[in-house]
Order: structure tokens, then sequence, then C-alpha cells
């Protein structure tokens, strides 16, 4: 306690921090757009209901000061923390809260919708208390509170809420206000004086460049023209050589909340890769290692199920491994019925790559030559963002590659992308794009949301991990490491589960 | 009046190659695979049908491709170049946004590389063999041939990193606003630099090339012989007989190198973080934004037909037998 207020006495206040974002936002409000960049951006802008701490994912006070869950697990009573104003001078209340959850997230959001399919009602019994009463007990939903909350008095009378003019006025609650957007050049967001956290935040503004060229990005952090490098920022190649600049240093966490996994997706749907046997020579034809050391410079961990290992409910002890042996893998596709044909082939898939950059060309490279070293030709097909998500969400590839946010809860971030999908899934998004089913999966998967004694949750899990471990619907190449550098008088930078995707509030800029 | 016809004659022709434009472009962009609504679903962290069929309809991308077609062509005669997908702001707006940065770029990189290019091949032109001929042929091959974005980096690697003197990235500085009109000016004068020249080094190498050769073949005329012969001094045979007449192939050169010029900028605008529309063109087509792509490529067109109008003219200005060879 003593350590944590003489802290906060010496806070450095002042200084403006340079960042990076890339590619531009297309939004600075994170309800209008959820991917990596307008969040990024967002949450100095926008508050959540609850933040996440870095152990456990535990969620901690922001807007909701305390909060009650009901023995029957439906009920979840948030108290609202006292003189908060948007942006713009107004008061904060119970209002904007229902608003948001109830309406505005829905409308705009899928994952949103789905939680508000979750929700019976939300009740503001009075401006500093919001009583959300859900339809079946779901222990997922204390964790799906990282969502912005924006200002239900910019949309009375709002009905069409995609395309609302105030969806571009960027009206928050959080420790930033926007000062200027210069499109295609920066992003400039200074401190806003009424914040709650009286004396937060500590910068005076944030500066988020924007600067297309992976190349040109190391040469701003390494000119000192930003003091933040995040995941994606530059190549994994050239992170090493960075942060053995002086005065850089380097940190792996921030991540607990978003759990990233690298993907191999197998398209079950295709007839060679409904046979477990071809799946299972699949995984071990792949060199794991070779991937997580030499394509991605040894930024990965290994992993053999669909949970990471951030995750409280990762259980590696249920799951069954495929090492990398090329023999054992032709083997099985001998036993699978796809003899070594005439020419050396067995049979042909073809592979759509992700087209996000260098190492996943490279990936994409190396399975093709993984791949064909057992006798599977693989032909590169290749496509841009667009061409891959269409060929992905149609069933229309046999082998993709991916990398997803798996959450810190089943229910969130793992569900979706095994749970069987209902008839054709042409033509939609809808996330277990490997075509994988089995029923006692999607009957485990179900008990699981709904299960409220964590003990027999985690045993629902471990099964569900036992099962897929086993029945590899896809490949996990690699358990994500996304390294953050960053000019070591750059303090507080991480605190919590978030990373640097949460408010900079602490940030302090030293000497 | 033979000219005035001959002029609006060039300009029909012009209005009917942007129409062909708009509609190809039209239909070319949704020949592309990859869909608009599946893409902004999958951003909203993906959903079922009937999200995306929202999405679609919202977008009007439910109607039939001719309805479609129609209702766009209809909209762009008024100037109403319709929304973002992304974005939801009129795209217009979004288009001039980024325009100025573009035109400052490309319209300076031209002017470098008509003054530069045709100074140096005249340089060669006047003494071919010497020393200066080699020299200037030797740095005009260099730079014809290194690729662009490469020369980009090498410069930033000396002037901004090495020696310190320019900024690496962008147009402007985020704290410039701040300080005043002047050393607003100065901050992107010196954001200039790297880019203009990267850009415009190629293109002077083009010309330098164009009109070395183009001088001195017309320098091998007989009229220039003559011109000679009669005494006249090599100051006004050059500017009168000579420069005059290679002007007709270099000025075909510049309207070509223009066009390519919008092409060239997407690299530079990639590698130097130039806030302009190539990289924003670059940005829409990755994200299936089609009402943005359409106006971009509407405007570039635009663009490139009226400078080969400008080239038009120029000839006619410049040699009146064109006009002639016309009538006959």
């Amino acid at each position: 306690m003593i350590a944590s207020l003489s802290g906060v006495a010496h806070a450095q206040h002042g200084g403006t921090l340079n960042l990076i974002v890339q590619p531009e936002p297309i939004s600075l409000n994170p309800g209008v757009n959820r991917l990596g960049p307008a969040t990024f951006v967002g949450y100095k802008i926008y508050d959540s209901l609850l933040g996440y701490a870095q152990k456990d994912v535990a969620p901690i006070p922001r807007l909701a000061q305390s909060w009650v869950i009901s023995p029957d697990g439906l009920t979840y009573t948030f108290k609202l923390r006292p003189n908060v104003v948007w942006h713009d001078g107004k008061p904060f209340t119970s209002k904007d809260v229902a608003f948001s959850l109830g309406d505005f997230l829905p409308a705009l959001h899928a994952r949103s919708r789905e939680l508000r399919e979750e929700i019976a009602r939300i009740e503001t019994p009075d401006a500093a208390t919001v009583r959300v009463v859900l339809k079946v007990p779901s222990p997922a939903f204390i964790r799906s509170l990282n969502v912005p909350i924006v200002p239900a008095h910019k949309y009375v009378g709002v009905t069409d809420f995609r395309n609302a003019p105030a969806n571009s006025e960027f009206v928050g609650t959080g420790p930033f206000k926007l000062a200027e957007w210069k499109k295609g050049s920066f992003i400039r967001l200074v401190r806003n004086e009424n914040y709650w956290d009286k004396g937060k935040p500590y910068l005076d503004a944030v500066v988020f460049q924007i600067i297309p060229d992976a190349n040109s990005r190391a040469i701003a952090f390494e000119t000192g023209k930003v003091d933040v490098l995040r995941a994606g920022d530059v190549e994994n190649f050239d992170i090493k050589r960075l942060a053995a600049l002086p005065g850089v240093s380097i940190r792996e966490d921030g991540w607990e909340y978003l759990q990233p996994i690298g993907y191999v997706h197998l398209n079950n749907r295709t007839p060679q890769l409904a046979n477990l046997k071809v799946r299972q020579a699949i995984t071990h034809a792949i060199d794991r290692d070779f991937i997580i050391n030499t394509i991605f410079s040894g930024f990965g961990k290994p992993i053999n199920g669909p949970i990471s290992r951030l995750s409280a409910y990762k259980d590696a002890s249920v799951e069954t491994r495929y090492p990398y042996d090329p023999q054992r893998a032709a083997k099985l596709l001998d036993e699978a019925g796809y003899p070594v044909g005439a020419n050396g082939v067995r049979f042909e898939l073809r592979l759509v790559p992700l087209p996000y950059g260098e190492l996943w060309s490279r990936q994409a490279e190396y399975l093709r030559e993984a791949l064909g070293a057992v006798g599977i030709k693989v032909n590169l097909v290749s496509t841009d963002v667009a061409g891959w998500f269409k060929r992905l969400v149609s069933f229309d590839y046999d082998i993709a590659q991916n990398f997803v946010y798996t959450t810190p809860d089943p229910a969130i971030g793992i569900s979706y992308a095994y749970k069987t999908v209902k008839g054709d899934n042409a033509g939609t998004t809808g996330g277990n794009v490997n075509g994988y089913s089995n029923a006692e999966v999607d009957a485990l998967l179900d008990q699981g949301a709904h299960q409220q004694d964590p003990a027999k949750r985690k045993q629902i899990y471990a099964k569900v991990q036992q099962i897929i471990s086993r029945e590899v619907p896809l490949v996990w190449t690699h358990d994500i490491v996304f390294p953050t550098l960053y000019r070591s008088k750059v303090k507080n930078l991480i605190t919590t589960a978030l990373g640097t995707d949460d408010n900079f509030a602490t940030v302090e800029l030293g000497q | 009046m033979n000219a005035l016809a001959a002029a609006l004659a060039r300009l029909g022709k012009a209005a009917l190659t942007l129409l062909a434009v708009v509609i190809l472009s039209f239909v070319l962009i949704r020949l592309a695979p990859g869909d608009p609504a599946l893409l902004l679903a999958g951003d909203s962290g993906a959903g079922d049908a009937a999200f995306v069929e929202e999405i679609r309809r919202d977008l009007g991308l439910d109607r039939g491709l001719d309805v479609q077609l129609i209702s766009y062509l209809t909209s762009v005669a008024r100037l109403d170049f319709g929304v973002s997908y992304r974005e939801k702001r009129p795209v217009a707006e979004m288009v001039l946004e980024r325009v100025p940065a573009t035109l400052l770029l490309t319209a300076s990189a031209l002017v470098f590389a008509i003054v530069a290019g045709i100074g140096l091949g005249a340089c060669a032109a006047r003494r071919p063999g010497s020393l200066l001929d080699g020299a200037i042929t030797v740095v005009s091959v260099t730079f014809f041939a290194m690729p662009m974005f490469w020369v980009g980096l090498m410069f930033i690697i000396v002037f901004a990193v090495q020696l310190g003197w320019l900024p690496s990235y962008g147009m402007v500085d985020a704290t410039s606003g701040q300080q005043g009109r002047g050393s607003a000016l100065v901050d992107v004068l010196r954001h200039m630099v790297l880019p203009v020249l990267t850009l415009g080094l190629y293109y002077m190498s083009v010309l330098a090339r164009v009109s070395r050769t183009a001088l001195l073949q017309v320098a091998g005329a007989d009229f220039i012989r003559t011109a000679k012969a009669k005494g006249l001094s090599p100051r006004l045979i050059w500017r009168h007989h000579l420069f005059r007449n290679a002007l007709a192939p270099i000025i075909t050169v510049v309207a070509l190198q223009a066009a390519q010029l919008v092409g060239g900028s997407v690299l530079v605008e990639t590698v130097f973080a130039w806030p302009g529309i190539g990289r924003f063109a670059f940005e829409a087509l990755m994200t299936r934004d089609y009402n943005v792509l359409l106006a971009v490529f509407i405007l570039t067109s635009f663009g490139v037909i009226v400078v080969n109008l400008l080239a038009d003219t120029a000839y006619h200005l410049i040699d009146p037998r064109i006009d002639q060879a016309a009538a006959t």
C-alpha cells in the first residue's frame, strides 16, 4: 500500500507518447469497429464497464466500481462510478450502459448481438446502478464486458445506429480525448482534464503515427520518432535487432485476454481431410518447432490443443500430441488408403495463404514443402484478405492459414470454432470454418457455457481438449508470442490483461 | 472553326473514355473475389447469414448489378460518389482529403523531372560522347534501373537515419500545427524532399534519355545544317530550331509518364507514409470499399485524360503541321 502511494506521489506527469497504428483505423469508436487498430486507439477514448487484471484475467473496476453476481448466476448488479462525465460535459449514467449493452452494440456487432441474446433484460433502478438479468447462467458474461460504453444522449431519436452521424464524433469517458485526426498521417489524443480518476492520465498527449510500410516503421523507431512498436508493427526477424538498441526494452506480456494462436485450418469437408488419419498425418508432417524458431524467430510456444497456455482452462495433460514424424505421417497416409502414386504424389490439396505479410508467406512455402515430403502435393492459391476470407467462410479451400484470438473464456473464444455448423455454411461468417462436427463436443461446449461450478467447468473443458486434440480438426501451429518493444523511459506501458489496448491512464514518460 | 471542331471532338472522346472507365471499373471490381458485406461482418466478430444479409441490404448490394450500375451512374452524374462502406462518410469528402497530398507529391516530382530531365538531356546532347554525357548516362540509367521503393529506403537510411537531416515519414509533424504557419510550411517542405526526389529521379532519368536522343536526332537533320550554313548563332539554332523540333517526342513521354506517376506514387506514398490517394486506394481495394475505389479510379482517369488533352493541345501549339495533317 505504501509502495503504491509513493508511486502515485512520484508519478511523472506530462509528455507525449508516440506510437504507431497500422493499418489506419476505420473508426476510433471500438463499438463501431472492433478490429485491432480501432480498439488500440479507441480504448484510450472510451471506457468499458470492467477492465481485466493480468493475473487470472480477473475483472477489475472501471466505469463499474463494484458488482455482485446473484447465487443463481442470473443477475449481475453493477454499481457505477459517481461523477463521471462524457467528453462533451454531460453526466454519465446507468442509461448509457443500458443503451450500449442493450441497443447500440448489438446493432453493430455480431458478438455483442449473441451476447444480447443471452440477456433477458437490463434494468436501471437508479442513475448509478445497472442490473443485467440473464436468461441462463453464463459464467463467461463477466469476461465479456471489455466493450466500450457509448453516450446514449448522442443517439436520441436515432434508429439506424450503423449509419448514425454520432458514430464519428468520438465522445467517450476515457482518459484521452481526440484532438486531431489527420487522415493518413496521425491521430493525436490529448489529456482529458475531467477524467474520473483524479490526477490521471499522466501523459499530456498520445500520438498514433500512421506508417504503412514495415521498414519505415522500424526506421521511425530507430530514429526515436516513435516510442513503442507493437505486434505486427515490424516483422519478427527485425525484433531482436531493434531490442538490442540502447535504451530499448522488450516484453512479451499483455496478451492474457486475447490469447492468440496460429492455425492451419483443415477443411473437414474435403474428402481426404474428413479422414482422421489424414489429419493426424498432416499434423505429424509439420515441424512446428521449425515454424516457431525459424519462421517466427522464436516468438511462439509449442501447442497441441485448442486452448492457449495463457488460459486458466488449459490442461496439457489430457492432450494427444502428434510430434514431427514424417515417417509416421507417411504410414498413416498409407493406412488411410492414399498410397504414393507413380509421380510420388498421393493426392493434391489447395492451400490459401494468409495474406498478412512476409512471415505467413514463408510459412505457406514451408507447409507446401513439408506436406510435399510425405506425398501431399500442395498448390498455393494466393489471394488478398477479401478473397482469403470469402474462401474460408464458404469452405472453398482445403488448407488455410489463420491466427485467432481465443480469449480467456472458452465459451467466448473456443466454442464457436468447433461447434457443428448447421446445414450449409456457405455465405455465412460462422466461425467453424473447419466444418468439424462431433455431437459429444457440441454437448460438452453447451454444458461448459452454462456450468457455474468452476471445478466442474474445468473438467468439461478438459474433456473438450482431450477429444479435439486427438481429432485434430485443424493444426495448432504455435501459441503466439507478440512482443512489445518500447523505449525504457516509458513506464507502466502494460498493466492489465489487455496490454497496450488498455487506456494508458497510468503510462508515464520518464527521463 | 476547324480548330474548335477538333477541340470539341477531343473533348467528346475524352468524355466517352471516362464513361467507359466508370462502367468497366464498376463491373471489374465486382468480379474480383471477396464480398464487402462478408468482410464487414467479419470485422465485427463474424455473425450468421441474417447479419451478413442485413449489411448487404444496408449497402444496397442486394440489388441486381444492372440496377446498381444505373443508380451509380445517375449519382455520379450529379457528382455524388456515394458513401464509404467502412467509414460511412461521403466518398467525395474522403477523396478530397487525400488529393492535395498526392497532387503536391506528383506535381512537384513531375516539375522536378521535367526541369532536371530535359536539362540533363540537353547537357548530354550538346557534347555527345564527352565525359559529361557519359556521367549523365550513368546517373540516368542507374535511377531508371533501381526499384523506386529501394531508392526511397536508401534515401531514408542516408538522410534520415545516418545524417538525421530530413524526416523519414509523413507529410507533417504531429505538432507542427501548433507552431504557426511559417514553420508549418517549412515542415511540409522538409517532409517533401525525399519522396519527391524518389519519385522524380526515376522520371527524370526517363526524360533525360528521351531528350538526349530526340535532340541528337534533330541535330543531325538537314534543316539544322542549313541553319548553321546560314550563319545563325548556335544559341538561336538551339532555341528556335533544335529544341522546338525535339519537343514533340518529349511531350509524348511526359504525358505517358504523368499517367504512370500515379502508379509510382502508390509505392512512394507507402514507403514514406505520405497521406495521399495511392495508399488510400490500395486500402480501399483490400477492403472492397467499392465506392471509394470507383471514385479514385474516376478521379485518376480524369487526371490522365486531362494531361493527354493538354499534351494534344501542346502538340498543336508547337507544331502546326499536326493540325494540317489531321485536316487532310
